[in-house]
């Protein structure tokens, strides 16, 4: 892009911000950087620039700039959700390429401002991450690539296993640590200070020792009487030892796996924590895009469609406007494209409230008119489970052409052109945007300080090849034997590893 | 901060290298795996029938970011169709298949990343070849590096006085002078001046020699013969790779034996029946003619899939024992294809030989390559080890 583009550019930009404005949509200040395509595409990768290095990243980034170079696939522009709300356009783009990215752009950041998903996260991540990148490269320096890259191997397996939603008080957390601090023991994590927790630990086995109602096990004040570590083995004062009476915990399921172990898995570091601490926060930011994905893409490409449309524009420009927005759009029979689903969704809910049937009326109280107001109100309350169930109606599925297919053998059949089904099954493949919720159902297994998750079952079979490389992942962080209940072949089932060998088992 | 409504930046991105420093600690990854599978990549058939091309995909499963997600293959997916979709309609299949009984290729599928790596064929043969060497090497009467004297090859604009090359000074001084107007070879200005440069030739003396041999008789079948390959292969490029002047000699044999050139070992087809001595014999006559032992350090490898006439097994391994009286190493291999096998093989009577330069291996599958190659260039770190 030349500077004489830029200045006009920006004069265009001035233009169609007004008129998004005018047209309801509220979005952050905008910083537009023009970034040479590398630089997309390291973003592309990271999900945002400043992030922090891992060789997971350069895989990726290899694969999108390869995808690039041999003009596979193209991406025009990167949005971060921040405030004032970063927007990366590639420096190969057009004139008019960039004007239709812009305008795409104000459709995503008004959708970061307003969807309720939102609401929670970080609108400071790029100087957050930038923040983590740093201390994750001292802790490089002073541990060890190998050591640090293993940690974040573990820590990224997980990383999709947090809980964006907690659901209010008491929050399983607090019990947790009121837990704790009851059985006398030092809240985690460690501290320098730990030493001084374990003077009242020594006074208490002291106590203990002399008093005749005393009924810790040998083993225990053993232990106590030996280090007075944190790391105390377990079976020490855990709940399930003898001490106490067995008593389960967490005291009910939590799902956040990653912020549990972070926070109770004795095997950690403190440096080893800060590196979860940090990814979680970065996953968690990440969350909400991961569950809006098609309703985000359709609401930008329904407002760069809408306001480069009321654009005058010269017929060498409306046929790269169209050329350009049809790639968009593209669809393929084996991925769903968002843009197009999104798109089609949001346009169908504002033809049906300015244009509601007679039953709609009827039964919904509709008066006609009310699109604009309607999608305004989707895309700030729904997320793409709900949207796709509410909202992908049959005359969608009927025009977008929509179908089910599954894997036979070594095919893929197309399986259903059920309106209904189609609806349903992408519904249920959205749920908790599209990824197995696991929860941790109790960390002190077997009463031996074991970890046990369970997949909360849904009908849908967790890759096993993968279950059983991520258990080592799991171990890794939690150090003593790890265990995963899900189910294959209609059967509940455990996977165990502890630390060498894998293993099968009905619970 | 005043609030401003939007910013146009173009920043100097030259600096931002992390997703190449990434990309090559990812590429790092890659290497590190396909080094711990490269028993099964050595037999690779994309690799051995790549015709010379540079660049191989190998399949490597390793790097991939596990995590638990669902099984895509057991998932119902949503795709966009053309809107003639029935129920049972094959909409795509899973890749290639069955194709030289590697696990799934990657196909036109959702949900499956499988990551191809490509390198090339001399990184793959670096890996390969890291920890290799011809056994026994020994220093030879003849050198392994002769210099012969200097070869003047060049002309330059400086230089020694001594090394003026005067014809081309006074040619230059003339076309300069013809240019101005005044054809004559005077004056003749410095930048005239024209120097002759050389290079030290160098010739390196082959200390080295290999003498391939294989059985192409009727009995070598696809396999045999894929396997045999596959060893010699890597047997060149790892000799190319790493001794730049080692010489070859490629023998075929079914019940004659004939000195071959290369395309015709790797492409010859089979007939005939076997008599494995006739290429001991030529392979004799070889180093009898071409190559004095005290010159040379000698290999010689045979590879058959032991169905020899019974009638001439003693008789090679007498060829064996002079071919050992000669060389630095001697190594049989035998294919087996279980279908076939019998006792009675070339095998069961070299097991009779003792000496440590014999070097017998068994190769029963494609993922036994790896270990033949080893087998037979493992180093010997003992002894004063030449490299040319």
């Amino acid at each position: 892009m030349t500077d004489q583009e830029l200045i006009e550019l920006e004069r265009w930009t001035e233009r169609i911000m007004k008129r998004a404005r005018a047209e309801g949509l509220d979005f952050y200040d905008m910083r537009f950087e023009v970034c040479p395509p590398d630089v997309i595409y390291a973003f592309g990768a990271y999900g945002m620039p400043t992030r922090f290095s891992h060789w997971s990243f350069g895989k990726a980034f290899h694969r999108l700039k390869t995808e690039y170079d041999y003009n596979l696939s193209r991406i025009y522009e990167l949005v971060v959700n921040s405030d004032p709300c970063y927007a990366f356009l590639l420096d190969g783009n057009s004139l008019l390429q960039n004007k239709l990215v812009i305008a795409h752009v104000l459709g995503h950041s008004d959708f970061f401002k307003h969807n309720w998903r939102f609401r929670g996260t970080s609108r400071f991540m790029m100087e957050n991450m930038a923040a983590h990148a740093e201390r994750i490269a001292r802790y490089e320096f002073r541990y060890g690539m190998e050591r640090v890259e293993q940690l974040l191997d573990a820590a990224l397996a997980l990383a999709e296993q947090v809980d964006p939603h907690p659901v209010g008080p008491p929050s399983a957390q607090d019990e947790d640590d009121a837990g704790e601090q009851e059985r006398g023991r030092p809240a985690r994590p460690s501290t320098p200070y730990d030493d001084l927790w374990a003077l009242d630990e020594r006074l208490e086995a002291a106590r203990a020792s002399a008093s005749p109602r005393a009924e810790a096990p040998a083993g225990a004040k053993e232990g106590r009487r030996a280090g007075f570590s944190p790391r105390e083995p377990a079976g020490g004062d855990r709940p399930g030892g003898a001490a106490r009476p067995a008593r389960k915990w967490p005291p009910r399921p939590e799902k956040d796996v990653l912020g549990f172990i972070l926070r109770h898995s004795d095997y950690l570091d403190a440096w080893e924590r800060d590196v979860l601490a940090m990814v979680r926060e970065e996953a968690l930011y990440f969350w909400p895009q991961i569950e809006t994905k098609i309703m985000n893409e359709g609401w930008a490409s329904y407002w760069h469609l809408r306001l480069m449309r009321d654009e005058e524009l010269g017929e060498e420009d409306a046929l790269e406007f169209a050329r350009m927005h049809a790639g968009v759009i593209q669809p393929h029979p084996l991925h769903l494209n968002p843009y197009l689903l999104g798109l089609k969704i949001f346009e169908s809910i504002e033809a049906r409230w300015d244009h509601p049937s007679e039953e709609d009326r009827r039964r919904l109280g509709l008066t006609g008119g009310q699109g604009r107001e309607k999608i305004f109100e989707v895309r700030e309350l729904e997320t793409d489970a709900s949207f796709v169930r509410s909202y992908l109606s049959r005359k969608v599925v009927e025009d977008l052409k929509l179908f089910t297919f599954v894997h036979q053998g070594d095919e893929w059949q197309v399986e259903s052109v059920d309106w209904e089904h189609v609806r349903d099954a992408l519904a249920a493949k959205l749920a908790n945007g599209g990824i197995p919720s696991i929860w941790v159902e109790e960390a002190d297994y077997r009463g031996a300080g074991e970890l046990l998750l369970r997949h909360q079952w849904d009908g849908q079979v967790l890759d096993l090849e993968h279950l059983e490389k991520t258990l080592p992942h799991v171990h890794r962080l939690w150090g003593r034997p790890v265990h995963l209940l899900t189910v294959v072949d209609g059967k509940e089932t455990i996977f165990s590893f502890d630390g060498e060998q894998h293993r099968r088992s009905s619970p | 901060m005043e609030s401003v409504p939007f910013l146009f930046n173009r920043e100097d991105w030259s600096l931002h290298r992390k997703g190449q420093l990434d990309q090559q600690r990812h590429q790092q990854k890659v290497k590190e795996a396909i080094r711990k599978n490269l028993a099964d990549l050595v037999a690779e058939e994309s690799i051995i029938l790549s015709d010379g091309k540079k660049v191989v995909k190998v399949p490597v499963r390793s790097l991939e970011e596990y995590r638990f997600r669902f099984d895509p293959g057991k998932q119902r997916h949503v795709g966009h169709g053309s809107g003639s979709e029935r129920p049972g309609d094959v909409i795509a299949r899973d890749g290639a298949h069955g194709k030289a009984g590697k696990g799934p290729v990657a196909g036109d599928r959702p949900g499956f990343d499988y990551y191809e790596a490509e390198v090339t064929i001399d990184e793959l043969a670096e890996l390969i070849f890291e920890d290799l060497g011809l056994p026994n090497l020994q220093q030879k009467r003849r050198p392994e590096l002769v210099s012969t004297g200097y070869e003047f090859n060049d002309v330059r604009r400086h230089g020694a006085m001594a090394n003026l090359d005067k014809r081309r000074t006074l040619l230059e001084a003339f076309r300069r002078n013809a240019l101005a107007g005044e054809p004559a070879f005077y004056p003749v200005r410095p930048e005239d001046l024209r120097f002759k440069t050389w290079d030290e030739a160098m010739e390196m003396r082959a200390s080295a020699v290999v003498l391939a041999m294989m059985d192409t008789s009727g009995s070598m079948g696809t396999f045999e013969k894929y396997i045999a390959r596959s060893f010699y292969f890597w047997m060149v490029r790892f000799l190319r790779t790493k001794y730049h002047h080692v010489q070859i000699v490629f023998i075929a044999h079914d019940t004659k034996a004939k000195e071959v050139t290369e395309e015709e070992f790797f492409t010859k087809g089979e007939s005939g029946g076997t008599k494995c001595s006739s290429a001991y014999e030529l392979a004799l006559s070889i180093i009898e003619e071409r190559f004095p032992p005290d010159e040379y350090n000698i290999y010689a490898f045979h590879f058959s899939d032991g169905d020899n006439f019974p009638s001439d097994n003693s008789r090679c391994v007498k060829l064996v024992g002079d071919l050992l009286e000669r060389a630095s190493a001697v190594g049989y291999g035998e294919i087996v294809n279980s279908r076939y096998y019998s006792d009675s093989t070339l095998m069961s009577v070299y097991q009779k030989i003792e000496d440590p330069r014999f070097v017998r291996v068994t190769i029963r599958d494609k993922s036994e390559v790896y270990p033949a190659l080893r087998a037979f260039f493992r180093q010997t770190p003992e002894r004063e080890v030449i490299t040319a």
